[in-house]
């Protein structure tokens, strides 16, 4: 099924479908909310936002358990005397990192990641990243990204962090496979042996969980995205010589052997070679979502935008689990990143990009689905409401990639309605 | 710049939307950008309200900036009256729309929108939340307050209570208890604010005859421009624990004009009663850490010490306007105060205290937990636990009962303290076990701090010190290595274990 439907034309499903773009007040995070999964995944990374008050408070609300195991992110909370003058706010800058670095000598690499009020005032955190690596190294990388709100939606925020890191990666024109976006660790260690069986290598993932392990990257470097929303990471490896290897997102089993399929076709692993590594795998992952089809078919689907994952997992759901989409919003619409998930997508879907939070709960209100994947500002208020809801940010602190995911991912969306029918209260 | 790991308070538009949240019929208009929505979560996820709070947020983007973000401001104030109809709006900036200066307040006033509408000057990069809600809440009262008129004579005595919010901790059992309290006292209940207040309520304010004010950090300036402007008294006393409580009634008796003897003479709480019964003797002198906000962890420190004999090690709070009072309770213990808003600067003076139970906020109780020291949460920031099904009020003679219950809830009980003392060498009853009704949870092992150069331990002392429960052996340690040093010892035996002990025993 999967092979005939890839093969289609280029016009295929949702490829022309009309968009509806909306402008009003967006329910969205800001890219910083991105360092709360990225301080986790890059072991000896400190991520030191410079901001206000309100970007620490977001910081330890979204990330709703308070993680006390010592992040290694932290907010240097500008103040009314740093506003005053550009200089005083260097200085403190400066002297903030030192003691930072002092507390904590174990950091290699060091992000320096804007804010709203940085950037409005222009505070060049490029130029800080600069002064502060003379003064720092060799012991301590100091790099900056911005994960303003101005700038940034989300997860856009891993993307601006990404991108930050590509001009760090050292040249190498060897041929190998790059993985680009964050991933479980357990979801990395199951690709590394499905491309170790297929004899695709070497493979590098970025981001590295040792800021030391920065793969190298050059003309002879494929890369495949394992997340959706790496625009510009994905221009600056395409930059550096490197070539994206057009997929689906590796969500589900469909989307997974088509995502292992691109980076097999690109080393030219023959086809009876890429079924016998790939079919049990694909068998298990159908097995495991299977048990969860009887609560999910036929279901219809509402998404409010959010994480950018909401056209694959729209994909996902409706081939693999027959459920129904009636609106998939997005914050952010990447044509050609997303052309061969919008070509599997069914021809009658809506979509829209942007939003206005109000209008798009007009419309959900008016259509009633079954189930409505939004975030955390909205998901209660739903419920009062009678909705069933799924919040989107499990999405991305879950691991749902690959073929022994796929279950634990159709579970995540049929979990709500599972407890609509188990409560008497 | 100020590096901050975890915050006590959010920036005050938080305070603002505590305000907006609680009330009814009131809308809020924040210029904000994308991702100041965060703060919706906190209302619908860790307070689980079931309405979106009343805020609408301009969320503008980078490109806006270059644009017109004051007409963005005006379309989402306009929408926002055309869509919810609210009775009057609050409309302000959060920092980052402080910087860009398109001043909401004139911006509204010129929309021409037929409703009150209240501007807020919030500066984000000096004040913080509590001071948000209560310049919020003081702008809403002078701004919605009718004139005063004269009161009619000879009329039930009435009061306005003053103070909840939205996402307050343990505001909506509060005002429950309290004013149960207040109707069996004969007392009528004017008008509540904010929580359940409409902006026609506010106008209704200067009827009562007098104000309680629950949460100074929040009705304070509110309360006082009352008695300014229309003559009402406010109540001082905050009704946490039993002692307070019954102060509380006889302040509001006299603000009332009511005789108080009756309800004094028929009303207690049984906590009283447990902390006199002799299963409370093994709370004696316990030593406890106190920090919160100012109310709370003044209320506590005075519970703690009158109402259940504990010993007071510590005492502080991350409010710094309200540190004088907090200095001269904690001198009044002995002590010095702990005024700080960086947890780690809490950690290390909870340390250096070595309490046996910790009174605190979320950020204390994660330092208890890794300190493995018991803990009890009594003031804000606030957790989903803190907003529990059950009735759980801290005002009152139940709120009393309440305090007691969590308070000793954490402890080792009396008699398993005792055994433990006698047969601490049990494999399974042992030193580092965690009190046994409280589940597997084992306390995490800290590592044994390396003594002054000048001394070591000798190994049958060092076995023997092994052998004293863990919440204790860290002070027992530090007064070990500090009676050796003093006293010119170099190595210490277990008679010098034991001395050290005879001499710092209380």
């Amino acid at each position: 099924m999967s092979a005939a439907a890839l093969a289609r034309a280029p016009d295929a499903g949702c490829t022309e479908a009309p968009v509806l773009r909306e402008r009003g007040q967006r329910e969205v995070f800001c890219g910083l909310t991105g360092i709360i999964w990225l301080h986790r995944k890059i072991q000896d990374a400190f991520f030191l936002v410079v901001g206000s008050r309100t970007c620490a408070h977001l910081m330890q609300s979204a990330a709703g358990v308070m993680i006390f195991a010592e992040p290694r992110f932290a907010t240097a909370i500008m103040e009314e005397r740093d506003l005053a003058g550009m200089t005083d706010a260097n200085e403190e800058l400066d002297r903030v990192v030192a003691q930072l670095l002092a507390r904590r000598p174990d950091i290699r690499l060091l992000f320096l990641v804007g804010s709203c009020p940085s950037e409005v005032i222009k505070l060049d955190l490029s130029r800080a990243a600069q002064r502060l690596n003379a003064t720092h190294a060799p012991g301590v990388r100091v790099l900056n990204y911005s994960g303003s709100g101005i700038e940034t939606t989300f997860t856009q925020g891993e993307d601006a962090c990404l991108a930050a890191l590509v001009p760090e990666m050292r040249a190498d024109p060897a041929p190998g496979l790059l993985v680009v976006g964050a991933l479980a660790e357990v979801v990395e260690d199951q690709m590394r042996r499905l491309f170790a069986a297929l004899g695709i290598g070497p493979v590098a993932f970025l981001p590295p969980r040792r800021a030391a392990d920065l793969p190298g990257v050059g003309p002879g470097t494929r890369f495949l995205l394992a997340q959706p929303f790496l625009a510009e990471t994905a221009r600056l490896l395409e930059d550096r010589g490197a070539r994206r290897l057009a997929a689906p997102f590796p969500l589900g089993a469909e989307g997974t052997t088509a995502w292992l399929r691109a980076a097999a076709e690109a080393w030219g692993i023959p086809a009876a070679r890429f079924r016998e590594v790939t079919t049990a795998g694909e068998q298990r992952a159908r097995t495991a979502i299977a048990r969860h089809r009887p609560l999910l078919a036929g279901r219809r689907i509402t998404f409010f935008p959010d994480s950018q994952l909401e056209i694959p997992l729209a994909r996902f759901l409706s081939r693999e689990l027959d459920m129904q989409p009636v609106e998939i919003g997005t914050p952010y619409l990447h044509r050609q990143h997303l052309a061969e998930e919008l070509a599997l997508l069914a021809a009658d879907a809506m979509l829209s990009e942007g939003g206005d939070v109000d209008r798009q709960l007009d419309r959900c209100r008016a259509a009633r689905p079954d189930i409505v994947v939004c975030g955390l500002g909205l998901a209660n208020p739903l419920e009062a409401e009678g909705f069933t809801t799924k919040w989107s940010i499990e999405l991305v602190f879950t691991p749902i990639q690959g073929y022994d995911q796929a279950g634990d991912l159709a579970a995540l969306f049929a979990r709500p309605l599972d407890r609509r029918t188990r409560l008497m209260v | 710049m100020q590096l901050a790991v975890w915050t006590y308070e959010g920036p005050p538009h938080i305070g603002a939307m505590r305000v907006a949240t609680a009330m009814l019929g009131l809308h809020y208009v924040l210029h904000a950008p994308q991702g100041d929505t965060y703060a919706d979560l906190l209302f619908t996820m860790i307070e689980r309200r079931g309405d979106r709070p009343p805020v609408t947020y301009t969320t503008f983007q980078a490109r806006d900036l270059g644009g017109d973000t004051a007409e963005l401001f005006k379309t989402a104030a306009r929408e926002a009256f055309e869509r919810f109809q609210p009775q009057a709006m609050i409309v302000g900036a959060s920092c980052t729309a402080e910087l860009i200066q398109d001043d909401p307040g004139g911006l509204a006033r010129a929309l021409g929108l037929p409703i009150p509408v209240v501007a807020l000057e919030l500066p984000s990069y000096q004040k913080k939340e509590n001071w948000g809600a209560a310049e919020t809440f003081y702008r809403l009262v002078r701004g919605l307050c009718a004139p005063p008129a004269p009161r009619a004579e000879g009329r039930t005595p009435s009061c306005n209570i003053l103070g909840p919010t939205a996402l307050g901790f343990r505001h909506r059992d509060d005002l429950r208890e309290i004013t149960d309290l207040l109707t069996r006292m004969g007392v009528a209940i004017n008008v509540t604010a904010p929580l359940g207040a409409t902006p026609a309520d506010l106008a209704r304010l200067g009827e009562a005859d007098f104000n309680i004010v629950l949460y100074p950090e929040i009705a304070g300036p509110a309360a006082a421009w009352l008695t300014r402007a229309h003559a009402q008294p406010a109540t001082k006393t905050i009704p946490i624990g039993l002692g307070a409580t019954r102060e509380f009634i006889a302040e509001v008796a006299g603000l009332a004009g009511l005789d108080a003897a009756p309800i004094l003479a028929a009303e207690t709480a049984r906590s009283a009663w447990y902390s006199r019964s002799v299963d409370s003797n093994y709370l004696t002198g316990k030593r406890v850490f106190v920090f919160g906000d100012a109310t709370h962890a003044l209320a506590a420190a005075r519970m703690a010490t009158e109402e259940l004999g504990f010993t007071l090690v510590g005492l502080g709070s991350y409010a710094r306007e309200q540190a004088r009072e907090l200095r001269d309770a904690a001198k009044a213990h002995g002590i010095e105060a702990t005024i700080s808003d960086d947890y780690l600067a809490v950690e290390a003076a909870i340390q250096a205290a070595q309490p046996e139970l910790i009174l605190g906020t979320q950020m204390e109780r994660h330092t208890a937990k890794r300190l493995g020291i018991p803990c009890a949460v009594i003031s804000a920031p606030v957790h989903v636990q803190d907003y529990p099904a059950r009735y759980s009020p801290q005002m009152g003679f139940e709120g009393a009962n309440v305090l007691f219950d969590t308070w000793v809830h954490p402890l080792m009980m009396g008699l398993e303290e005792h055994l433990l003392g006698m047969f601490r060498e049990d494999f399974e009853f042992h030193g580092e076990a965690a009190p046994s009704h409280l589940g597997a949870a084992a306390a995490t092992a800290t590592a044994a701090p390396t003594p002054p150069a000048t001394l070591t331990w000798a190994a049958e002392a060092e076995r023997e010190l092994g052998k004293i429960p863990f919440f204790v052996r860290g002070k027992a340690r530090r007064n070990t290595e500090r009676y050796a040093t003093e006293h010119g010892i170099g190595t210490i035996t277990i008679e010098a274990l034991y001395d050290a002990k005879a001499h710092f025993s209380r």
